[in-house]
């Protein structure tokens, strides 16, 4: 498994970055993620989604859907590709520190 | 006289795609999803996505039609059900119902809901004006998600530079 070193810390991930270990996770390493993903800063927006993206994944093994996010995450779907526009499910995901979103949906 | 094998442009093959225009032209449930699903899927992975609806595919944005798409359980060998069953009253809807379950399940939106979801994902849905006209449409027929109707010509012109995928 690779070993990615971010904020001194070593972190377990795939190939593109994704942790495999959410409990290595902090938000200063979602931060660091977003500053190199060319975010220049996490709106408190962004910040809902990337919660709701782990409490959902820690609570039931997947990451939500793109029509879960839009329904419950308290951010409706224009909201969320303007907030992430190139894939919110994909990108919030990696940022909360979770593995990559395998569904099609 | 041997004629020699084109070069094949391979310097091509890894570059990401990052525009579709995907075309939906069959009105059953399952004419209907699979282009939904590479539209909302597309936009998923960031690429800008059209989606032009054309002849019995209007169907899926056609106010008060949407909400009652069913599968065609005749002429559908993949369903394994034979043909004169198919056509008993009420094996549509029976069929239909079951996959709706099983895609509630999966979190797969209804038809109606999963096209204003992709509209609001930032796709633009069109129409087909030679459709429209044919089946006596206007603009005001449509549910709000479709941005326009369009020429094939104007299509054409809207998916310059990325993929088209027929469904």
């Amino acid at each position: 498994m690779p070993t990615l070193m971010l904020n001194d810390t070593a972190l377990d991930v795939d190939a593109e970055g994704f942790l495999q270990k959410p409990e290595q996770w902090n938000e200063g390493i979602a931060e660091t993620m977003a500053r190199a993903a060319g975010f220049p800063v996490l709106t408190e927006n962004h910040w809902k989604v990337i919660r709701f993206m782990r409490e959902k994944y820690l609570a039931t093994g997947t990451a939500p859907t793109i029509r879960t996010l839009g329904k419950d995450s308290g951010v409706d779907v224009k909201t969320l590709y303007q907030l992430f526009p190139k894939g919110p499910a994909k990108l919030a995901a990696k940022l909360a520190g979770i593995p990559k979103p395998h569904g099609c949906i | 006289m041997t004629m020699p094998m084109p070069e094949t442009d391979t310097s091509a093959e890894a570059q990401p795609i990052t525009k579709v225009s995907i075309i939906v032209s069959k009105g059953s449930l399952e004419g209907i999803y699979p282009g939904l699903i590479m539209a909302n899927g597309a936009r998923m992975e960031g690429i800008e996505v059209s989606v032009f609806f054309t002849f019995f595919g209007m169907e899926a944005v056609l106010k008060g039609k949407n909400e009652h798409i069913k599968v065609a359980t005749v002429g559908n060998p993949g369903l394994h059900i034979p043909t004169m069953l198919g056509g008993l009253p009420g094996m549509s809807t029976l069929v239909t119902h079951m996959m709706q379950k099983k895609m509630e399940q999966l979190d797969i939106p209804p038809i109606a809901e999963f096209v204003q979801l992709i509209a609001d994902s930032g796709a633009t849905l069109y129409a087909c004006k030679a459709s429209v006209d044919m089946f006596d449409l206007e603009q005001k027929d449509f549910v709000d998600a479709v941005d326009s109707i369009i020429t094939v010509g104007d299509f054409y012109g809207l998916a310059a530079g990325g993929q088209i995928i027929f469904t």
